[in-house]
């Protein structure tokens, strides 16, 4: 029988880590909602801005905030560049080419950081306190992260719906024909979706250096359970994507300490299967 | 327009089947093995290809092939080590068993008429479900380390294991001519028509006649047992299973990856695509040896994206299209 605590404990990191997934599911479904395309790479961007972290403040002793921007900044460069020189002259084909040029990217991004770093894991270290909470420990390692990926998100919200570009970039994800009828520029609100959803992807690998080690298979780690959350939520559905995060989450976390972490991926992965036979929409769809 | 100038066709095609079947008479030596190796590999991936784009012709654009792979070489690995079944026996359990998986996943895929992006990413979670089992299963799998076949002896007809790479050359090709043949078979069948009207529109379809749930079932369940008959095949050459190359999403995407880039609409064209794709590797593979680690890798990975890009309907596609518009006058 499981200690009580152990359980408690397990549902406190599930939320803990639900705040950066539903960053990262909440970035990649931005683009999957505008643009229509599968950004299979996305967390293979998240991977290098970690590594740009882990060069600028481990190895050259910059401070965290300056490296922290630099990722942010990284993060838009990469989704602007996927986006110009990969998706964009393939936005007409059919959508499995646009697949499986990202999953190519997949391929090359992961090689060659191997070829560059080596296939080492590499940490930052961080000397922050641990709380104590009713028997349960809150490493200030993980609430750091949770607390300014909530702020993330919420800046997201405000800028979706308190801004022009972000109500434009709303309307393209509703109908993007309607929206060249009204003469407006798609490729315009394409790259600045890119651009958001790359920064949201360098914000991401600032927040999870400081859990995770970096190394060249990282997006294999999240990369598919980031795409599975945004399915679960509903494509291009942002509250679902968030409610999906934590669900995923809390699934991963419980059943990792009850057996273990290859089984808590494979609950919350069969969860998601009955899931998108019973609510193909998402968690948040009404029933047809 | 699928066949070709018949007369010329037949030459070239009587010719490779001579060379083909000649090949190991000539590949001898250090490297004559190393290329019979190579050549092996080309027809069991070409095979595995193939039953792939049984479905993907007709938008199942599935990420999730790993799976049935890797159920079919671990079954019959498990069968062999644990309970010393011979392979002949283990092969059919495990296509069988592979069939039947393959029906519980479509059958609700079809009843739900889980289509496009959505059926996409539910195979890749199929595939990332079994990979994970198989690593968590740690006990009887070997875990992320592999599980090594039993060796009985240097000549065994019994475990299908053989020294000469001579034998698995001749049951190789077998093995890609039976999967053209059935690729053809489907092409010229009814249940092409049925199957593109309903790739095209689901319901449209229906309103005509067409069962659809039986006819998507079908090909899946046909395209997954085939998959699981190559892992075995593979298992059976290699000697050894790993749940990264044989299941997950690293493998489905290469053999994706091989039939979009050959075209997935021709007899050819995952034959052509899985080729390149071996011989790319292959050679960058020998051309960096472990001087740069990754480097192979990554130009591969660019080049994938390069002929993407700027090839969308494959190569073997692209050319077809090109040879028979020249010679026949006839719309691709």
């Amino acid at each position: 029988v499981i200690d009580p605590i152990f359980l408690a404990e397990a549902a406190v990191n599930g939320i803990l880590l639900g705040g950066i997934l539903a960053l990262l599911a909440l970035g990649l479904n931005l683009i999957f909602g505008v643009i229509d395309v599968v950004w299979i790479v996305y967390v293979d961007l998240v991977m290098l801005c970690m590594y740009a972290i882990y060069f600028l403040y481990q190895v050259h002793g910059w401070p965290f905030w300056a490296a922290a921007v630099v990722s942010l900044g990284l993060g838009a460069i990469l989704g602007v560049a996927v986006h110009l020189l990969v998706i964009s002259p393939i936005l007409a084909s059919p959508p499995i080419n646009q697949l499986l040029a990202t999953g190519g990217l997949l391929f090359f991004l992961q090689s060659f950081a191997t070829f560059l770093w080596t296939t080492d894991h590499r940490s930052v270290r961080f000397s922050l306190p641990s709380f104590e909470v009713g028997g349960i420990f809150l490493p200030a390692t993980r609430l750091i992260p949770f607390g300014i990926s909530i702020l993330a998100m919420l800046a997201l919200y405000l800028f979706l719906t308190r801004t022009y570009m972000g109500t434009a970039i709303r309307a393209v994800a509703q109908d993007r024909d309607a929206m060249s009828l009204m003469g407006a520029n798609p490729q315009r609100v394409y790259v600045v979706t890119s651009a958001v959803g790359g920064l949201m992807a360098g914000l991401a690998g600032a927040l999870l250096v400081f859990q995770y080690a970096v190394h060249p298979f990282f997006g294999g780690q999240f990369g598919p359970l980031t795409f599975m959350i945004c399915v679960l939520g509903g494509l291009g559905n942002m509250v679902g994507a968030f409610v999906a995060s934590f669900l995923m989450s809390e699934i991963i976390s419980i059943a990792g300490v009850i057996w273990s972490t290859e089984m808590g991926y494979v609950i919350a992965f069969a969860v998601f299967i009955v899931m998108m036979f019973l609510r193909p929409g998402g968690i948040l769809a009404k029933r047809e | 327009m699928r066949t070709m100038p018949s007369h010329a066709g037949g030459v070239a095609a009587a010719a490779l089947g001579v060379l083909l079947l000649a090949a190991p008479l000539v590949l001898t030596g250090g490297w004559g093995q190393y290329a019979l190796h190579v050549l092996i590999q080309m027809f069991i991936w070409s095979f595995i290809g193939q039953a792939w784009s049984l479905m993907g012709r007709f938008g199942l654009v599935s990420l999730g092939h790993g799976a049935f792979l890797g159920l079919g070489a671990y079954t019959v690995a498990l069968l062999w080590n644990f309970f010393g079944l011979t392979p002949w026996i283990g092969a059919v359990v495990s296509v069988v068993a592979t069939g039947l998986f393959a029906a519980v996943i479509a059958y609700p895929c079809s009843r739900f008429r889980l289509v496009g992006h959505y059926f996409t990413l539910m195979t890749l979670a199929v595939g990332e479900v079994i990979r994970l089992l198989i690593i968590a299963e740690r006990d009887w799998t070997g875990g992320s380390l592999g599980l090594t076949l039993k060796t009985a002896g240097a000549h065994s007809l019994w475990a299908i294991q053989f020294a000469d790479r001579r034998v698995f050359y001749y049951g190789a090709l077998v093995l890609w001519m039976a999967g053209l043949w059935v690729w053809w078979r489907l092409d010229r069948s009814m249940a092409r028509s049925a199957m593109e009207a309903i790739g095209e529109d689901e319901t449209a379809a229906a309103s005509v006649g067409i069962h659809v749930t039986r006819f998507k079932i079908g090909i899946t369940v046909l395209s997954a047992a085939l998959t699981a008959l190559g892992g075995v095949a593979y298992a059976q050459y290699i000697t050894y299973v790993n749940p990264e190359t044989l299941s997950g999403i690293g493998v489905s995407l290469r053999i994706v990856f091989a039939v979009v880039l050959g075209g997935m609409y021709a007899l050819l064209g995952p034959t052509v695509g899985t080729a390149l794709t071996i011989a790319l590797s292959e050679s960058l593979r020998v051309a960096f040896g472990l001087k740069f680690i990754g480097m192979a890798e990554t130009i591969y990975g660019l080049l994938l994206v390069l002929f993407i890009i700027f090839l969308p309907a494959g190569i073997y596609g692209s050319l077809a299209r090109l040879f028979l518009r020249r010679h026949a006058g006839v719309p691709a």
